[in-house]
């Protein structure tokens, strides 16, 4: 088996054999193509940009429904996508341990290009590092990305009124479930697997169809109650979400039975939540139950002016309770 | 959907229940729920917020990891300090603060701390790197105990050389006298452990019935399940009656599970063993017989960690014991957090102070 060996990250004909052969046939596209220090292209007549980046460091790297180059397309578009921005340009930076097979390289780059298409976005600049065995455990993914406002919306956490919905684009808990499935080796029926998925053209069409989101964001690490409490704390209103509403699929459900875990603290890598004003709120529910992404939408609760800076959830027996972020790791290395 | 998971959370059921308890309930009356699993259950569920104001809710000495001592804490971070020792532990005991550090301290200056789910995983780890020496940190009641038992005979037919266990396992009945036998307490009746109980059978709280006069109500952990036990304890103290009932017929005979207890007696012997907020409780314990001395970690490294040092301030004794609040703590929610716990019945998940930090009171 061909393996990435250090001269592969030593700047020299090996690496150029690597780029070439591997990630520009893969990442075809003219700014690439050009192979200069740095992507020059056109955001000339934008007035404003979004710009993020983040890092992959996910175990096992193949898992039921992803693995970590569909990850890192789809997170970062991700993130461009839940400010409103439309994502259009993307880095790929890898670190890769000595040994690893480049069978699997190969697997992920295909992962990453088809990834990429599906979400309109291009990868236009890259580097390649190679670490001695055990310094890095398989490969490690850094991608950033560049998106562009079509619109004039802006969104943020001011925006958020008393009454706003609060909607989840569908099940939660999927991402993390699967991956610790994966570890724990446990076994089930039916196939747990990643939500991952690019969210950018589903929230590009509500952007474009609706007036009135106030925020979004994609519910990863920490899950639907981290990111809850980060968007409400401080602020003088509160969010209630009723457990009656909370979309979980069952076997997600099973397992976090038999884990003793709760799907609300669970990263999901394709799921977007979104606050819109109430007005607003069927339009998105349809756009979003419209999109393959989307299909189980559900509006969870709103924001309230009891519990100001809190989350409380509304148990189906009737009682109110806190909801507090995640405290600590519930699971390392998730994505 | 899920059979034995759905039914016991029906809404309709549930407030029957509820309403059940409010309309018999006329003395004002403290339950102890013995068991961690069922503090999380009533605080997630808001359980005690659904029963009126007569019942009065207090959480036991039913939480693994909170109730181990200080010292054992510091003689596993100890362990954790030595050169080729992997130190392998339930998630819980990580962050909780020994005298000086945390084994998640340990584990990011070493490297030599894993979290596992099961200590079958340890024995997979001992075989597969030969070159270390795993140390499991045998923590929890007769319901974890089997298993560790298990596990260490099995290492001992497989001639496993690399693998030890530090038995911290401590057993229920003798804390369960100590902590009703306690004058402060003033514990009414008992939610007795559900867990516990499928390994022991109902028979160990026999005597807290008999002699003690206080009613056991075993049960499981679904909120109908814990509504049952309390309208079921509600019922016996408004007839003045005591009784000892098993409300977790689905999981728990009266004989508990034989072939468990075996194997745990097998390799287990009974010993003293302290507890976070008691002190040396006789016969609390368990203790690894002579028989398997070589898979003992006490017995293995002999560590002496020296004088511990319990945090100032911190109740998480008087909690233990049901007699005070975490309201009552002033660490709690200020200096004592999830995020920087100072005392242990803030780390474990299944801790008083966790549970009601998390779900607010």
């Amino acid at each position: 088996m061909q393996r990435i060996t250090i001269s592969h990250g030593s700047g020299g004909k090996v690496t150029h054999e690597l780029i070439n052969g591997l990630f520009v046939k893969h990442f075809k596209n003219n700014i690439l193509d050009k192979k200069e220090d740095s992507a020059v292209f056109e955001l000339a007549k934008i007035r404003r940009v979004a710009f993020t980046t983040d890092s992959y460091v996910v175990k096992p790297i193949f898992f039921p429904g992803g693995d970590i180059g569909k990850l890192a397309v789809c997170g970062t578009v991700n993130d461009i996508a839940v400010s409103g921005a439309s994502p259009k340009y993307i880095s790929s930076a890898f670190i890769i341990e000595e040994g690893f097979a480049v069978s699997d390289l190969e697997r992920i780059v295909k992962s990453m290009a088809l990834w990429a298409g599906k979400a309109g976005v291009k990868i236009v600049a890259g580097d390649t590092k190679v670490v001695e065995k055990k310094e890095a455990d398989g490969i490690f993914i850094n991608t950033s990305g560049i998106g562009v406002f079509e619109k004039d919306i802006i969104c943020g956490v001011e925006k958020i009124r008393i009454g706003d919905k609060i909607i989840i684009s569908g099940t939660i808990g999927d991402h993390g479930v699967a991956i610790l499935k994966e570890r724990q080796g446990l076994s089930f029926k039916s196939r747990i697997e990643s939500d991952a998925a690019p969210l950018g053209g589903m929230i590009g069409k509500i952007m474009e169809k609706t007036n009135g989101v106030k925020f979004m964001r994609d519910p990863t690490r920490g899950g639907v109650a981290t990111t809850l409490n980060e968007i409400i704390r401080g602020s003088n209103m509160g969010i209630l979400i009723e457990e009656e509403k909370i979309p979980v699929a069952k076997e997600v459900r099973a397992a976090c039975e038999l884990l003793g875990l709760d799907p609300l603290y669970i990263a999901n890598e394709g799921k977007v939540m979104i606050i819109v004003d109430p007005k607003e709120e069927k339009k998105v529910l349809t756009i979003l139950k419209g999109h393959e992404y989307g299909k189980n939408a559900q509006t969870i609760g709103d924001v309230a002016h009891r519990y100001p800076g809190k989350v409380c959830l509304k148990t189906k027996y009737g009682v109110t309770r806190i909801i507090d972020m995640l405290t600590g790791e519930q699971l390392p290395r998730i994505c | 959907m899920f059979k034995f998971v759905d039914e016991y959370r029906d809404k309709d059921l549930c407030r029957r229940l509820a309403e059940g308890i409010i309309g018999i309930s006329k003395k004002p009356f403290t339950i102890m729920e013995v068991c961690g699993g069922h503090t999380m259950s009533i605080r997630k569920n808001g359980i005690h917020k659904l029963i009126g104001s007569n019942i009065k809710l207090v959480s036991g000495p039913g939480c693994p990891v909170c109730v181990t001592s200080q010292k054992d804490i510091d003689k596993a971070i100890a362990l954790a300090r030595l050169n080729n020792v992997v130190v392998c532990t339930f998630g819980d005991m990580v962050d909780v603060p020994g005298t000086s550090v945390t084994l998640a301290e340990v584990k990011a200056e070493k490297g030599n701390v894993r979290v596992v789910y099961s200590v079958q995983d340890v024995l997979s780890f001992a075989k597969n790197e030969p070159d270390k020496h795993f140390v499991f940190i045998g923590i929890g009641f007769e319901t974890t105990a089997p298993t560790i038992a298990a596990a260490i005979m099995q290492a001992k037919a497989e001639k496993i050389k690399n693998f030890s266990v530090l038995a911290l396992n401590k057993t229920m009945p003798a804390a369960l006298k100590a902590v009703l036998e306690d004058k402060d307490a003033k514990i009414n009746a008992l939610i007795s452990p559900g867990h516990v109980s499928t390994i022991t059978g109902t028979g160990i709280y026999k005597f807290i019935v008999d002699d003690l006069r206080i009613s056991c109500c075993v049960a499981g952990f679904e909120p109908a399940d814990i509504l049952r036990a309390i309208y079921l304890l509600a019922e016996l103290r408004e007839n003045n009656k005591v009784s000892l009932i098993n409300a977790y017929e689905r999981a728990v005979k009266e004989n508990g599970n034989e072939k468990a207890k075996y194997i745990m007696y097998e390799v287990f012997d009974s010993a003293d063993a302290e507890w976070r907020g008691f002190g040396v409780i006789p016969a609390s314990g368990l203790r690894i017989r002579k028989e398997f001395a070589d898979l003992d970690a006490e017995k293995i490294f002999k560590i002496d960690v020296g004088a511990s040092k319990e945090i100032k301030g911190c109740i998480c004794g008087d909690i233990l014991r049901g007699i005070k609040e975490p309201k009552n703590c002033k660490l709690f929610g200020q200096k004592c957090t999830p995020m920087k716990p100072q005392g242990a019945c803030m780390v474990s998940s299944e801790g008083t102070c966790a549970a009601w930090y998390k779900y607010g009171e």
